[in-house]
């Protein structure tokens, strides 16, 4: 991964730009010495590493401000970091840029029913949000797989889904106001508890920006009424194609399901043998939930039974009770680990329209065949975002080199059909040279334009989301 | 491509050349139903650039051009079931104007009715665009997908933006599956504090609430409030059961099942959608948002007027004497007030959009800026 060099002069001013951060931040919020930066030398996108020149670790928005001021004044970039869970690199650091951690800003500031939000510090993990408010009978919906560790900063940040955004969106249709600290240390209030914005939609510029437009310390989140339940039906088939036709015959019959889940046979596979969740042994699987009264479920799901049923389906189970919603739901959620276990792993993150599943997944094949890697497929049909997992081996020599290449070729097939990217992981360092595949020279000019606007000088989470190549002039210009 | 003065290309390429070779300001238009207030400059219309170019149900996506009408694209939606989630309100009653409203006029206002309490607004469906920036290059953002994060966002800028950032070509939507059923509540004689407090009880059921308005002085001179639950009919009746016992200690919620659904809004809450009470008046019409339980505060600090709360309170639209500072009254309640419809005086003495923070206003003047350098693009429309 090519990354630009780092500035001799930031390097030689280590010790006044510490100085200088160490007046406006008590002692262990400043981590300096070498061998305490390495814990910030990367995210969970752990193939790439550089210790960055130093860590903060602010506890409030005035904190976020001076060392944005500071950096600002000394020309040192920033990368702001959540809870560094990235899995595109979205967190890696230069070896002369300051990390901004916001993990220490995590209080609940506000929750309020009546009008249905919460106001966090962007330090807080997704899942302890939800946490706030499901004693009273709420939740936030967006709910990406590592909502145990990822903090909302970074899920603003990188815009992420979840399972169950077929129903409810994404982070930034659940996101309505942030306070914003841009590079030079102005603090502003984007949104607020209002529903839409009064001039330009900033705020939704600013969700999705990978954290290249300023820091995002508070936020207001819609959070929503629990459902009174939620059942899933697991569907067993012997072919991609027909799996593929199925979600959407389901999704034409008018029944909005909450999270429409495909595995593929390696997948099925290996998930069994870890988790023992007693899936069929079949070419593809759907778990489809959905949500409402015991009689409401009921319904739905009969609905979803009867269209499954002209398919030819080799398995057909509905969940009557929490104990088998679970059973369901145990394979899919360990699918991750379970790879994890029998191999190293890169996972994808594209999206396609669903309708070009079938040649999606025939083109997957075959590259798997070329590279002579294998890839399992775990994903999110409903929205049309896939997880291929391409297994390799870490210790074999080129064999990351391969699987990245193999990666990039899949990505591109996502494009060429009509999809994108990335779904919900983001850009980040992963597939920033990839940009170009999926847009034009105009295209990448007008996101530039918009980073000019909010940090001219071009400091915020550098050599991210955009290739080198296009940012060259700017990032001379500003120097 | 020009037309009784007006500039009508036919596909991109002519739009782009138009503005590309524009010598002046462009009054950009869609159907001009929607133009909150006057622009000086050459008509650019992009009604021309019409038609559906892709739409596949069984993956809630379809794709139009801007100048597409409205109408045809809810034909094409209904003829499959499904429909636009956001409900997006018709402008030609409260602005007295006349025409075809168009897909991309939807967007350049973020048009959004009462569903968005629970579907999200326009830029919450819209998933891609194409349109041509004040240079006359043109820009694709976002796609067909529904969850696409790559790149900066810059759909989400596109809606609401009135044609000052760029002339929309083609807008690209995630759909839903069409509505089998629709039920409304409705709750006589409330006030506004009680209405409020109706709505939000309402709001925090599992019941999924699909619009919540009340009208402090309805059709008969009385307060009405009003709850829609949408969807299968089994499930609709469940849960209008359900939600009229959680309003008993806010009266006798009677149930009314809707009939002749037009666009998937029935003539109730079209009136409700379409502001309609304030048509063909006259004072200047303020559209308010703010957090819902603000709403009464809000029509307590107004003088006495038409009054309309959507969204649980948290969108009014009040009527007033023109030379009511609405934003002065309510300077201390967080949120914005536009000025819909105004005489020139007023526009002139307020302005249509509520002034932003100041690092606001400067980011927002430094994007249109960079997209419309020249400055062409419905010039005086936002701020």
């Amino acid at each position: 991964m090519e990354m630009p060099a780092p500035s001799p002069t930031i390097l030689s001013h280590k010790a006044r730009i510490v100085q200088r951060l160490l007046q406006v931040l008590p002692e262990d919020a400043v981590i300096h010495a070498p061998e305490e930066t390495r814990a910030y030398e990367c995210d969970a996108l752990t193939a790439y590493k550089c210790p960055p020149l130093a860590a903060v670790l602010p506890a409030s928005t005035a904190e976020v401000s001076d060392v944005l001021r500071i950096c600002s004044e000394e020309g040192v970039p920033v990368v702001p970091r959540g809870s560094g869970t990235s899995l595109a690199g979205g967190a890696l650091p230069t070896a002369d840029c300051v990390i901004l951690g916001v993990a220490r800003m995590n209080d609940v500031l506000e929750t309020n029913y009546a009008d249905r939000y919460i106001r966090v510090q962007t330090g807080r993990t997704n899942l302890s949000v939800t946490g706030a408010v499901e004693e009273d009978g709420f939740f936030y919906a967006p709910d990406p797989s590592s909502q145990l560790a990822c903090a909302i900063a970074g899920n603003i940040g990188m815009n992420s889904g979840g399972a169950h955004c077929l129903k409810y969106g994404v982070t930034t249709n659940n996101l309505l106001g942030v306070t914003l600290v841009l590079m030079d240390g102005t603090v502003t209030e984007i949104g607020g508890a209002h529903l839409d914005a009064g001039g330009y939609d900033v705020l939704g510029v600013i969700c999705g920006s990978e954290g290249q437009l300023g820091v995002v310390t508070e936020a207001t989140l819609r959070i929503l009424p629990k459902p009174e339940g939620a059942r899933p039906v697991l569907i067993g088939f012997d072919s991609n194609e027909v799996a593929g036709a199925c979600v959407s015959d389901i999704i034409k019959a008018g029944v909005l399901p909450v999270a429409i889940e495909f595995m593929d046979r390696p997948c099925i596979r290996a998930t069994e043998a870890f988790a023992g969740a007693g899936y069929p042994d079949c070419e593809a699987l759907l778990i489809v939930e959905v949500e409402g009264s015991d009689a409401e479920i009921d319904m739905q799901l009969g609905v979803i039974s009867q269209i499954a049923r002209r398919h030819d389906p080799v398995e057909l189970r509905e969940s009557q009770s929490a104990e088998e919603s679970a059973r369901i739901w145990l394979g899919r959620k360990s699918a991750f680990g379970a790879m994890g276990q029998i191999n190293d792993y890169i996972c994808l993150d594209g999206t396609i329209p669903v309708s070009e599943l079938p040649r999606v997944l025939g083109g997957i094949k075959d590259l798997s065949a070329q590279y002579g890697l294998d890839v399992a497929n775990v994903f999110h049909a409903g929205d049309g975002n896939m997880h291929p997992l391409i297994l390799f081996d870490a210790n074999k020599d080129g064999d990351l080199e391969k699987a990245e290449e193999m990666g990039a070729d899949i990505l591109r097939l996502c494009v060429e059909v009509g999809g994108c990217l990335t779904g919900e992981h983001g850009v980040g360092v992963e597939k920033r040279d990839l940009m170009e595949a999926q847009f034009s020279p105009a295209d990448l000019e007008a996101q530039l334009r918009v980073k000019d606007v909010f940090d001219p000088a071009w400091l915020l989470n550098p050599a991210k989301v955009f290739p080198l190549s296009v940012t060259a002039s700017r990032r001379v210009a500003a120097e | 491509m020009e037309q009784n003065g007006a500039l009508t290309p036919t596909d991109e390429h002519e739009l782009a050349e138009a503005v590309a070779g524009a010598a002046g300001p462009l009054r950009v238009q869609g159907g001009g139903t929607r133009t909150y207030a006057p622009v000086e400059g050459d008509t650019l219309s992009v009604a021309g650039l019409s038609g559906i170019t892709l739409y596949e149900p069984g993956a809630l996506t379809l794709v139009a051009r801007a100048g597409t009408p409205l109408a045809d694209i809810e034909a094409a939606l209904a003829a499959e079931n499904q429909r636009l989630p956001f409900e997006p309100m018709d402008h030609r009653a409260i602005l007295g104007t006349e025409g075809t409203p168009t897909i991309g006029g939807a967007v350049a206002v973020n048009a959004s009715g009462p569903r968005r309490i629970v579907a999200g607004a326009c830029r919450d469906s819209l998933i891609g665009v194409r349109f041509v920036d004040g240079t006359g290059t043109i820009v694709k953002n976002g796609g067909r997908v529904m969850k696409n994060v790559t790149g900066y966002d810059l759909v989400k800028l596109m809606a609401g933006s009135h044609g000052t950032l760029g002339v929309l070509s083609e807008v690209s939507f995630k759909v839903l599956p069409g509505i089998e059923t629709t039920v409304s509540l409705r709750l006589d004689g409330l006030s506004p504090e009680r209405a409020v407090a109706a709505m939000a009880a309402a709001l925090g059921s599992p019941y999924e609430v699909s619009g919540a308005a009340h009208v402090p002085v309805g059709p008969d001179g009385a307060p009405v409030t009003m709850l829609r639950l949408e969807g299968f009919e089994a499930s609709v009746a469940y849960r209008s059961q359900k939600l009229r016992a959680l309003l008993e200690p806010f009266g006798d919620a009677r149930i009314d099942e809707m009939a002749g659904r037009e666009g998937g809004t029935d003539p109730g809450w079209r009136w409700v959608r379409d502001a309609e009470m304030f048509g063909g008046g006259s004072g200047a019409l303020w559209r308010i948002s703010v957090k819902p339980s603000d709403g009464p505060r809000v029509a307590a600090a107004l003088p006495d007027g038409k009054l309309l709360m959507d969204w649980a309170g948290g969108l009014i639209w009040a009527e007033l004497d023109e030379t009511f500072d609405v934003r002065a009254a309510l300077s201390e309640i967080p949120g914005h007030a536009t000025l819909v419809r105004a005489s020139d005086t007023a526009r002139a003495r307020f302005g249509t959009f509520h002034p932003a923070p100041a690092p606001v206003a400067a980011i927002s003047d430094g994007l249109r800026a960079k997209f419309d350098p020249r400055g062409i693009l419905n010039p005086g429309l936002m701020g």
